[in-house]
């Protein structure tokens, strides 16, 4: 671009007119933001108000635009201007929406506008306009890995949106756990009788499907590239290892039960006919609807279920979570022996009954079959005589010494999770017992050590992160198929404990998520949440210390390391947080449109009253996600608050820099209000990382105020939710209060 | 043991679950039960004396096998068919009825508990109103008052006169009842005959359920 021309444009329309003296904010743009074109319209958003600026733009050559009206979330149609820089100045829901409609407010909420003003104009000069990544690849193929439910339908659902596909699995057939079912749980109406599995209908669909290619005992020998551009080495069983280019990954590794040998008091190993819901679903195969007949080849007259065996564990021996599933399948199974005999005694011992779906027409389906569901908890099994002694305690009569007989035992040992290595614990200090090197399995002291399942080349680490208890990690509640690791996308149970019907669900939705993400990465565009995006994160290398904070912290694992030792950004990989920029001592990192710069020229662009005018000024860093559509919220609901703040949006409160804050306290103002998402264990980050590393920044800026001799509370950490609309305003007011009771900053006017 | 107690017994061995669902009227509702509490939290008569055994916990003894216990306990009888149960149950199982089925199965085999104050009030009244066919108030009111003893019918007596004279007056008791008058039904062959009925048809059902 060869010149750069910046304009102001002010609205006068929303009210923004009678509350506002508009003709000193032009005065303000012009003087202090030294825009070269300021103009004013009742109307902006309106057709002709637009048409006033493009005309600019195309005529004048306005490059830069502060448009002065309302939110950056408002009329973003309206105002879309893809070749030039654009910033907001946020005067409706900003200023006069949130401040009372009085005389004696009114100095201040003019002060207020004037400062947004400024803000905008500042901002916009830092700014241009994003051009796209460069650095993109068009592949267009899925890659899914594992042949089970799950993968067989994320393949075919990729296959029917017309996207090729290259379909991994581990063994040497397709189906998965699922086809080692005699029947499943019923799908559909009236949910009363088990049903066909339709595996051998998904695995017949797949052979002649012309667009999947399948790889039976094949593994993920290594997963180079980003988005749009993977290079994968599958290495398969007695033959050559086979590259193949991929636009996009679905994990769906599925689980592995729990080992049923941890739990000897269940009679697991002591008695052959004490067996897990797998050893049942064979037992049940060889009768093949018949009766169904032990190890030994005796019929089983009696037989009891034993739930949450090795589940939902309080005491941290055993799995503590619920697999979700198995009550289902128990009631299947116990259907599978009064469907074959009505005579045989089947009782099902539950502390709570979860059906989830339909599984409560399948539950009593199951009583009115004479299935007997007691409320028990299992202390032991044994063998006795031929057969086996169940002791449990009977949580409804209270009784401690009840007990059954049976032929057949069968537990119900719930999932763990195939998600290859933890990437956290391999970065993690080295405790006892855990692993480092990760990619071959070993077997030691009969713990089988987990073998990396995509043997990703990123400096971070061979797998996707996980969560808890193995699982991979997922924005649970927005965004439930996303990783942390962009367009790589996880279904099925090795997310969540889950059955059949939700993994075909969840199967859909990734597959789904997995061909937008490539797409977009074909276009230069970033993934959620910041779909759409053109900005991507430059380096100034010449600055770098190569202190690695950037790489170690990126929470999407974009970032890997050059020949010397560089942050080399792979582009499509990120999502554009920001949490680089965020970490980054000494400031190189920076996006087009969003940099230490852009944010810092509003902070400073401030005007910042002398300590006698008792106007304190409070600096609000508010997460785009959460915390500023909350302020938006409050204030489309004329949820009043103090004058003295000044919000500025930032991408997430991981891309907020140490040195925004002590310059802001430097300069004079007397508070920071950090607006961010909850993190933690049920963290709401859109970033998922970025708001607990922006946190963790922040613990070490109290180490600054003591420095500069400042009052700790100064600085105010908050977490904020969408819904917060209406405490909000208090808690600004509250701080407001706080700021005034310690006094003014000490360094004002210097 | 009676006689039908022990054929039922041995007849069902083991299987008290499946005795309860062939031989007590709406017991084949007892398998459906979640074990939810909904009842037993429901029920109005909760921490009285007497009512050992809510009925969530009658369906778990049923299932559990504990034939004596159940068919023995006064819980059944403590219910005042108020429906709490009935309407909230989300299984929609028609508990009252099952609770009257059972303590009518329990009556039948002899087990019931001996002069348990609703199993009495419902023979006093039962045998008062068939033999004319209409209520004789003061009689039944006598046995009722009486069933504990000679001393305290005459203290509970003494403690309801003010109300017994208030209805004299208001002509809504009439005192010659206790010597046999008062209102009778017209017809009072034909009302036997309809009771006898019903008895044959009714033991008639009940024994084709015995021998089936």
């Amino acid at each position: 671009m060869s010149e750069k021309k910046h304009a102001a444009y002010i609205c006068s329309g929303c009210g923004l007119g009678e509350r506002l003296d508009i003709a000193a904010l032009e005065a303000v743009a012009k003087k202090e933001g030294k825009m070269q074109v300021v103009r004013t319209h009742p109307f902006l958003c309106s057709e002709e108000g637009v048409a006033m600026i493009r005309a600019d733009i195309e005529g004048e050559g306005v490059t830069h635009a502060a448009i002065c009206a309302c939110s950056r979330r408002a009329k973003t149609e309206a105002f879309n201007f893809p070749t030039t820089a654009i910033s907001r100045g946020n005067l409706r829901e900003g200023v006069i929406w949130v401040r009372p409609d009085t005389e004696e407010a009114r100095e201040t909420t003019q002060e207020m506008a004037e400062d947004y003003v400024r803000m905008a104009c500042a901002e916009v000069k830092a700014m241009t306009q994003p051009a796209g990544n460069p650095n993109t690849g068009t592949n267009k193929t899925l890659m899914v890995v594992g042949g089970g439910i799950s993968g067989m339908t994320a393949a075919l659902e990729a296959s029917r949106a017309g996207y090729k596909v290259v379909l991994v699995e581990k063994t040497g057939s397709l189906g998965g756990w699922a086809a080692k079912l005699h029947r499943r749980v019923p799908t559909r109406e009236p949910f009363k009788s088990p049903e066909d599995t339709g595996v051998a209908d998904m695995v017949a669909q797949i052979e002649a499907d012309p667009n999947i290619k399948v790889y039976l005992n094949a593994t993920i020998a290594k997963t180079a590239g980003a988005p749009g551009r993977f290079k994968v080495d599958i290495a398969v069983e007695s033959g050559p290892t086979v590259t193949e280019d991929i636009g996009a990954i679905v994990q769906a590794t599925g689980f592995s039960l729990y080992d049923a040998n941890k739990l000897p008091h269940l009679g697991y190993g002591k008695s052959p006919h004490v067996v897990d819901q797998s050893g049942l679903e064979a037992l049940a195969r060889a009768a093949n609807g018949g009766v169904i007949k032990r190890a030994d080849g005796k019929e089983v007259k009696s037989v009891v279920f034993v739930q949450c065996a090795g589940q939902r564990d309080a005491s941290g021996e055993h799995l503590p979570y619920c697999s979700g599933y198995c009550c289902n399948t128990s009631i299947k199974q116990a259907i599978y022996f009064k469907d074959a005999n009505p005579d045989v005694d089947t009782v099902v011992l539950f502390t709570d009954l979860r059906t989830p779906g339909n599984g409560e027409d399948f539950y009593r389906s199951a009583q009115n079959r004479g299935v007997i569901f007691s409320k028990g908890v299992v202390s032991e099994v044994v063998p006795s005589g031929d057969g086996l002694t169940v002791k449990f305690h009977d949580l409804i009569l209270d009784d401690k010494n009840a007990q059954i007989e049976a032929d057949l035992v069968v537990l119900a040992t719930g999932v763990v999770p195939n998600s290859g290595v933890n990437i956290d614990a391999l970065s993690a200090p080295q405790v006892e017992g855990q692993e480092a090197a990760g990619s071959e399995g070993t077997e030691t002291g009969g713990e089988v050590k987990p073998v990396s399942i995509l043997n990703l080349t990123y400096r971070q680490g061979p797998d996707i992160p996980q969560f808890k208890w193995g699982f991979t990690d997922s924005h649970f509640i927005c965004f439930p198929y996303e990783t942390r690791r962009t367009a790589i996308y996880a279904a099925g149970p090795v997310r969540r404990p889950m059955d059949i019907a939700q993994a075909i669900e969840d199967a859909t939705g990734a597959a789904m998520k997995a061909i937008q993400a490539m797409e977009n990465a074909g276009l230069g565009r970033a993934a959620h949440p910041r779909s759409g995006d053109l900005s991507f994160p430059t380096a100034r290398l010449e600055g770098c210390t190569q202190c690695k904070r950037c790489t170690v912290e990126c929470p999407f694992g974009a970032i890997d390391e050059d020949e010397k030792r560089f942050p080399l950004f792979n582009e499509s990989r990120c999502r554009r947080c920001g949490t680089c920029m965020g970490a980054c001592p000494v400031r190189v990192i920076s996006f087009e449109n969003y940099s230490v710069n852009t944010v810092g020229a509003q902070i400073k662009a401030v005007n910042i009253p002398d300590e006698f005018e008792n106007k304190p000024r409070i600096l609000i860093l508010a997460c785009e996600n959460d915390a500023y559509p909350a302020l938006d919220m409050a204030a489309l609901n004329r949820n009043c608050y103090s004058a003295f703040v000044r919000a500025i949006p930032v991408r997430c409160l991981g891309s907020v820099n140490t040195i925004w804050i002590t310059d802001a306290l430097n300069s004079g103002y007397d508070g920071v209000m950090l607006m961010g998402c909850k993190h933690g264990e049920d963290y709401q980050c859109h970033f998922v990382k970025g708001s607990e590393l922006g946190r963790y920044r922040m613990s070490k800026v109290y180490d600054t105020l003591k420095g500069m001799n400042l009052e700790p509370e100064r600085v105010l950490d908050l977490e904020v939710a969408i819904t917060d609309l209406h405490t909000l305003p208090k808690k600004i007011d509250e701080y407001t209060a706080k700021i005034q009771e310690i006094g003014l900053s000490p360094f004002k006017g210097f | 043991m009676s006689n039908a107690n022990q054929a039922m017994a041995a007849r069902y061995k083991n299987n008290f679950l499946k005795e309860i669902e062939e031989q007590a009227e709406m017991g084949e509702w007892v398998k459906m039960c979640m074990q939810c509490g909904v009842c037993s939290g429901s029920c109005p008569t909760n921490f009285h004396s007497g009512w050992e055994h809510p009925p969530q916990e009658i369906f778990m003894m049923i299932r559990a096998g504990k034939r004596e216990e159940v068919l023995t306990s006064p819980s059944m009888w403590m219910c005042t068919s108020c429906y709490n149960c009935y309407v909230r149950c989300p299984r929609k199982l028609p508990i009252t009825h099952i609770m009257h089925g059972i303590a009518e199965y329990a009556y039948r085999l002899g087990l019931a508990p001996k002069m348990q104050p609703t199993l009495h009030l419902s023979q006093t009244f039962w045998r008062n109103c068939t033999k004319t066919g209409r209520v004789n108030e003061v009689k039944l009111t006598q046995a009722l008052y009486f069933k504990d003893g000679f001393m305290a019918g005459i203290k509970k007596g003494l403690e309801m006169k003010d109300v017994a004279l208030g209805l004299i007056k208001a002509k809504r008791l009439n005192i010659l009842e206790a010597l046999g008058f008062g209102h009778k039904c017209k017809d009072q062959q034909g009302i036997q005959k309809m009771l006898a009925k019903a008895r044959e048809l009714e033991a008639k059902r009940k024994n084709r359920q015995v021998t089936a």
